[in-house]
């Protein structure tokens, strides 16, 4: 199995969070990471999922989406997109150890933004490798909360997904 | 010039502007508003049913003989549930409705308010597409949508949802003049590349096989079809969803593929070097064991889905495509290879299996056979009437024993096999073709799950016929039961025989009520049936519950292993 990234573009409607949702959990796919907001144009929200399937449940999983009448558009970003994910994350910084963790903040280009006697609430944002390696330094201070945003990617270069440039995952046949 | 009215009104009025002739129905707190307009309808004949689910599958029957799109309108909550079935159905087998029910008012929509069901996130995974409608200004435009989606592309059922206080508003009523839908863009027209090289296969092709679906049956694509057949001697299989889509009288059809299919269909599947496989998706009643499916075939596979290509079996030439615009591009890029196609010797072998192995039936010593009804009905109906089957043994007898002719003459519940779909189906599809004999063939459980229906025929002049092919058990179950479970016929057992008295409950429903119980009354009954018409008819017919379906593919495995019957296996799959 691989880890493919997906960018769907969607009517802005209600339910169609559900709909993709529900769509994933029916067919048997998991999804890895999930993340929607508003785009450029307020009539169209934009997913981000991760998943992790082979080649063959992947053309599934995109022309099944397909068939919804609230998905507009889907394309596969590949590894050399920008792909970032933002983690907010509760650490124990007592005097002792404070600077030690603010040492870490800056190596890392994080951001403090919350102070308290025994922690700081950490920002940050950045690839799923940065991230991972972030939590990895800062867990022998102890981490008392954390919580992590799905997965954001675009494409690198001048076009957009819009484009009618960039083709739609699902060729016709 | 926009109008003024109720958002219930406006909802009459689109239905009027979607073409909608006939509403299958029941009304219901959530949905009354919409009832009081439609009592003013001089377009619009809606039938009251007595169940709900009775209301979507006469839609799906109304659908499938009338080609228009069937609709159903149900109120909130349990009307709404109710209709899941015949969603779910017509979803399973791409039949086009439009399913309407009333919602609590959107004030009270997620307090669990009564009769509140959230019926559109209950049919989302088994609807085309659907709506939750609280504004009343959007209706026409819903509707207008509503019926595109459900009638074009691959057809299938469309839910609307509407608040109640959406239809009591006052609003304005516009039709709108086109239906704009971005995402949904159903691709009609094959690949002219695909079709060339689908052609360039066929052309050199020793064992080709068309294995033809339903998608024909629902393209209207019938003539185009035997046109390509006969153009190319190709043999044919007609999956259970296409029976009537190539006629049985044609020396080239084999039969229906899959489970119960004939074993030149199954046999034709197993050896073919290559599948043209047209609006049909590979289901596995049809392709037992995936894996050892049609092993040394090459597939080109037509879908107006393309979902369905390579869902279940690669595909080395995928066509997405309307199934009438696909065989004619076919037969166009075939014109100068036909004469290629040597399958001279592939016949050979097929006509081989057609001689050694005819469906058949073993005859009972003394009591009624349930295949010789069925046979017998089609022979004295014949190939203009319409058939509707229920689930289980009586079907496949139904698919199996009757010569269809005609596409749209065979319906059933194909995908979601829903046991009561005979004669609630068989209504709707006498109100779609009124001229038309239409024949319930259903079984003794199946009946007595929408057999209340009878009371709608009846009152509304809609005179069906049934022919209830009554063993007194779940006949496909107890044959699993027999094959499989040692005998032991747990909970199979329904008494049919006994309770009901199936004649005097066709009376008290105001039907006709007939009885056979042995071979020499078979022809009388029928013949009698066929002389009644002004009320509907039910033939309970007492046949003998050991029969079972042969040939069988036991379920889940290889259809190599196809049995015609008990511990009976065809010699087809010798080297000779």
């Amino acid at each position: 199995m691989t880890r493919h990234t997906l960018s769907v573009l969607v009517e802005n409607k209600p339910g169609v969070l559900a709909r993709i949702a529900g769509l994933f959990s029916r067919r048997g796919f998991n999804i890895d990471s999930l993340a929607v907001g508003p785009t450029e144009n307020p009539e169209v929200s934009r997913m981000t999922i991760v998943i992790s399937v082979d080649r063959l449940p992947l053309e599934q999983v995109t022309k099944q989406l397909n068939k919804l009448v609230n998905v507009l558009k889907i394309v596969e970003l590949d590894d050399q997109s920008v792909q970032r994910e933002l983690v907010l994350v509760k650490v124990k910084a007592n005097d002792a150890m404070r600077s030690n963790v603010l040492e870490v903040v800056t190596l890392f280009r994080a951001k403090v933004v919350d102070v308290a006697p025994e922690t700081l609430t950490i920002e940050a944002t950045g690839s799923r490798e940065k991230l991972e390696a972030l939590l990895r330094v800062l867990e022998p201070y102890g981490i008392k909360e954390l919580v992590q945003s799905g997965m954001v990617a675009v494409g690198r270069g001048g076009k957009s997904i819009s484009d009618r440039a960039l083709r739609s995952v699902e060729r016709p046949a | 010039m926009a109008e003024h009215m109720t958002g219930a009104a406006s909802l009459i009025k689109s239905l009027e502007h979607a073409g909608v002739d006939t509403v299958f129905g029941i009304p219901g707190g959530a949905i009354l508003p919409a009832y009081d307009p439609l009592m003013d309808s001089e377009q619009v004949r809606h039938i009251l049913v007595r169940h709900e689910q009775a209301a979507g599958h006469a839609a799906e029957g109304y659908a499938q003989t009338s080609g228009k799109v069937g609709v159903c309108m149900a109120t909130s909550g349990p009307g709404a549930t109710n209709l899941v079935t015949p969603i779910a159905d017509a979803y399973m087998d791409s039949v086009p409705i439009v399913a309407i029910t009333g919602q609590v008012p959107s004030a009270a929509i997620g307090t669990d308010a009564f009769q509140e069901a959230d019926i559109s996130g209950i049919t989302m995974p088994i609807v085309k597409h659907n709506y939750l409608v609280t504004d009343p200004a959007e209706i026409p435009r819903v509707i207008a949508e509503a019926f595109h989606l459900a009638g074009t592309g691959r057809p299938g059922p469309v839910l609307v949802d509407i608040s109640k206080d959406a239809l009591a508003a006052q609003t304005t009523f516009e039709w709108p003049d086109e239906i704009e839908l971005p995402g949904y863009r159903p691709n009609t027209t094959p690949h002219g590349k695909q079709l060339k090289e689908a052609a360039k296969l066929i052309a050199k092709s020793k064992r080709p096989v068309l294995y033809i679906g339903g998608g024909i049956v629902r393209s209207g694509a019938a003539p185009e079809l035997l046109e390509l057949a006969e153009m190319t001697g190709i043999p044919v299989v007609t999956t259970l969803m296409a029976r009537g889509a190539f006629p049985d009288s044609h020396p080239q059809n084999l039969g229906m593929p899959g489970m119960h299919g004939t074993v030149p269909a199954v046999g034709a599947l197993q050896k073919a070097d290559l599948l043209i496989a047209l609006g049909t998706r590979f289901d596995d009643r049809v392709t037992g064991k995936l894996d050892s499916f049609a092993p040394d075939a090459k597939v080109i596979h037509a879908d107006i889905d393309p979902a369905e290509i390579g869902k279940n079996r690669h595909a080395d030439v995928p066509i997405v495509g309307d199934a009438r615009a696909t065989i004619i591009g076919l037969i166009d890029a075939l014109k100068s290879r036909k004469d290629d196609i040597d399958i001279a010797q592939w016949w050979e072998t097929l006509n081989g299996w057609k001689e050694r192995f005819p469906l058949g039936y073993d005859a009972h010593p003394d009591a009624l056979e349930p295949q010789f009804v069925i046979e017998r009905l089609g022979q004295i109906v014949g190939p203009d009437a319409i058939y509707v089957a229920g689930v289980g043994q009586h079907q496949m007898w139904a698919s199996q024993f009757i010569n269809y002719e005609k596409p749209g003459h065979w319906l059933n519940s194909g995908g979601l096999g829903t046991m009561g779909y005979s004669v609630p189906a068989a209504m709707g599809a006498k109100v779609g073709a009124p001229d038309k004999v239409v024949w319930a063939i259903d079984g003794d459980g199946c009946f007595q799950m929408t057999n209340q229906e009878l009371a709608t025929c009846a009152i509304n002049n809609i005179p069906i016929k049934v022919a209830l092919i009554n063993n007194s058990s779940l006949g496909m179950v107890r044959q699993w039961q027999t094959l499989f479970y040692n005998e032991r016929y747990s909970n199979t057992d329904l008494q049919s025989h006994q309770f009901p008295d199936f004649v005097k409950l066709a009376e008290a429903y105001g039907c006709y009520g007939l009885r056979a119980d042995s071979r020499e009354q078979v022809d009388a009954v029928i013949e009698k049936a066929m002389s009644l018409n002004d009320a509907p008819v039910v033939i309970d017919f007492q046949v003998h519950r050991d029969a079972m379906v042969w040939p069988m593919v036991p379920a889940g495995t290889s259809n190599d292993l196809i049995t015609t019957a008990r511990d009976l296996a065809p010699a087809w799959d010798r080297e000779d």
